[in-house]
């Protein structure tokens, strides 16, 4: 299965929540927290456990009109990096 | 002066009572009693005042936050006000009933404390027969509960020996994250420093094993390690900065820096029976006595590091020298630093004996 076809989920007791004090979305995991940039909370708001990478990568490459090439390898790099800090599922 | 910012955790100590006695616990020598404990109204006006300022996560600790009637109340209403709610236990009282409430009341994160790998140590350490063999069923029930799991560890000289069974222990309970935390000598664990500090092969052998196991759980198990002071070169970032980023509510109600600030004499901490959070965090002066690096003396106040460490930790700068503002002696810049070599001599030719922690004191 090529990364495209994975499905990204947030691990168990890892959830993203909007914070009305500081005006961000933060991941809230397990003692410790994430303040993803506006590009990372873009690409979270779309894990749901259902949509592939590539679903994803379609999406926001149609929202900021960028191409594929260039979105999904960012959004590749953001989940990556999640799952080494062992907030996500790839 | 940085502009200041919300706090990010609330660390709930519900109560002192526990019904396991470790050596190493870094509650104060002086536990408060039982009557002296806030009400659950009083908690939950604490909670709703916490979300109000900014915090974002809940951390349920005491002594043993289920000892507490009411735990599943706060619980709920934590999660019911966004406050993301993990709960610290030791987990002798999680039977199926309180499993099965605590999911309800959405409990977002449990850890689980474990005294060693094998019950026998264990035991005679956690001052509990039978207590390994309780948090073994404990951890089955929070996994088959769908709940995240962090097996936390407590090592020293009497069971660092066992590292890698604990890592085994912790893979087989299917945690999502394992804390292999070295002993922080505070509280009882300072009293009971010549029976718990390692040595350092022992130190040399935990590090190993850790990055053994980092590189092979990997994306899998996140290994969180917490290494010792007496050791370092440079001091831990104590609480992520003093009044920065957490604020520790005791059992009766004092609001704190850190759990062992009230063993600095000289400050007077704010009691939640009598003031907001939001004037606690904005407005009282032991709270903005260490905070940022203004107060720092030298070498603290010109090292490239006063933004990364804060200067350590202020409650073990005043147990080692006796002065909450010295430089923490941990860091090798301190001029007290010599002491934390001397404390691992004093331990070299010293026993095994250990005072337990209970509630009528020392």
């Amino acid at each position: 299965m090529s990364k495209s076809d994975r499905i990204p989920r947030f691990r168990r007791g890892t959830k993203l929540r909007f914070d009305k004090t500081r005006s961000t979305w933060v991941v809230l995991a397990p003692e410790r927290l994430f303040m993803p940039d506006e590009i990372g909370t873009e690409i979270l708001k779309l894990v749901d456990g259902q949509r592939s990478i590539r679903v994803i990568s379609l999406e926001l490459a149609g929202q900021f009109n960028a191409p594929l090439d260039v979105v999904e390898p960012d959004v590749i790099a953001v989940l990556e990096g999640l799952v080494m800090k062992g907030a996500m599922e790839l | 002066m940085t502009q200041l910012t919300p706090p990010m955790g609330l660390i709930a100590e519900l109560t002192h009572r526990c019904p396991l006695q470790c050596a190493y616990c870094s509650n104060p020598l002086s536990l408060d009693p039982p009557p002296d404990e806030l009400t659950t109204d009083e908690w939950r006006r604490v909670l709703d005042e916490a979300a109000e300022i900014g915090v974002l996560q809940l951390h349920l600790t005491g002594g043993e936050p289920m000892a507490r009637r009411d735990l599943v109340e706060l619980v709920s209403h934590a999660t019911n006000i966004g406050l993301y709610t993990n709960l610290i236990t030791s987990g002798v009282l999680l039977d199926d009933d309180a499993m099965e409430r605590l999911l309800a009341a959405g409990i977002e994160h449990i850890q689980l404390s474990f005294q060693d790998a094998v019950p026998e140590s264990a035991d005679r350490f956690g001052g509990y027969r039978g207590g390994h063999a309780k948090k073994l069923e404990a951890a089955r029930r929070i996994h088959d509960a769908g709940m995240p799991l962090t097996a936390n560890f407590v090592i020293h000289r009497q069971n660092i020996e066992r590292l890698e069974d604990m890592l085994t222990l912790g893979e087989q309970l299917r945690a999502d994250r394992i804390e292999i935390a070295h002993t922080q000598y505070y509280g009882w664990a300072l009293l009971n420093r010549t029976a718990l500090l390692p040595t350092a092969e022992q130190l040399e052998f935990a590090n190993q094993i850790v990055t053994d196991a980092r590189d092979r759980l990997l994306g899998r198990i996140t290994i969180d390690y917490v290494v010792p002071d007496y050791y370092a070169a440079r001091p831990k970032a104590c609480m992520g900065g003093w009044g920065n980023r957490f604020i520790n509510i005791s059992p009766s109600g004092k609001a704190l820096p850190c759990h062992a600030a009230e063993t600095i004499p000289d400050l007077t901490f704010p009691s939640v029976r009598e003031h907001s959070l939001s004037s606690i965090w904005t407005g009282s002066p032991a709270f903005a006595r260490f905070r940022g690096t203004d107060w720092m003396p030298d070498p603290c106040h010109s090292c490239e590091r006063r933004e990364i460490d804060w200067g350590g930790c202020r409650c073990q700068a005043l147990a080692l020298t006796g002065d909450a503002t010295a430089t923490d002696p941990a860091c090798a810049k301190a001029p007290s630093h010599f002491v934390m070599a001397a404390a691992i001599r004093q331990t070299a030719d010293a026993g095994l004996d250990f005072v337990p922690r209970r509630l009528k004191g020392a």
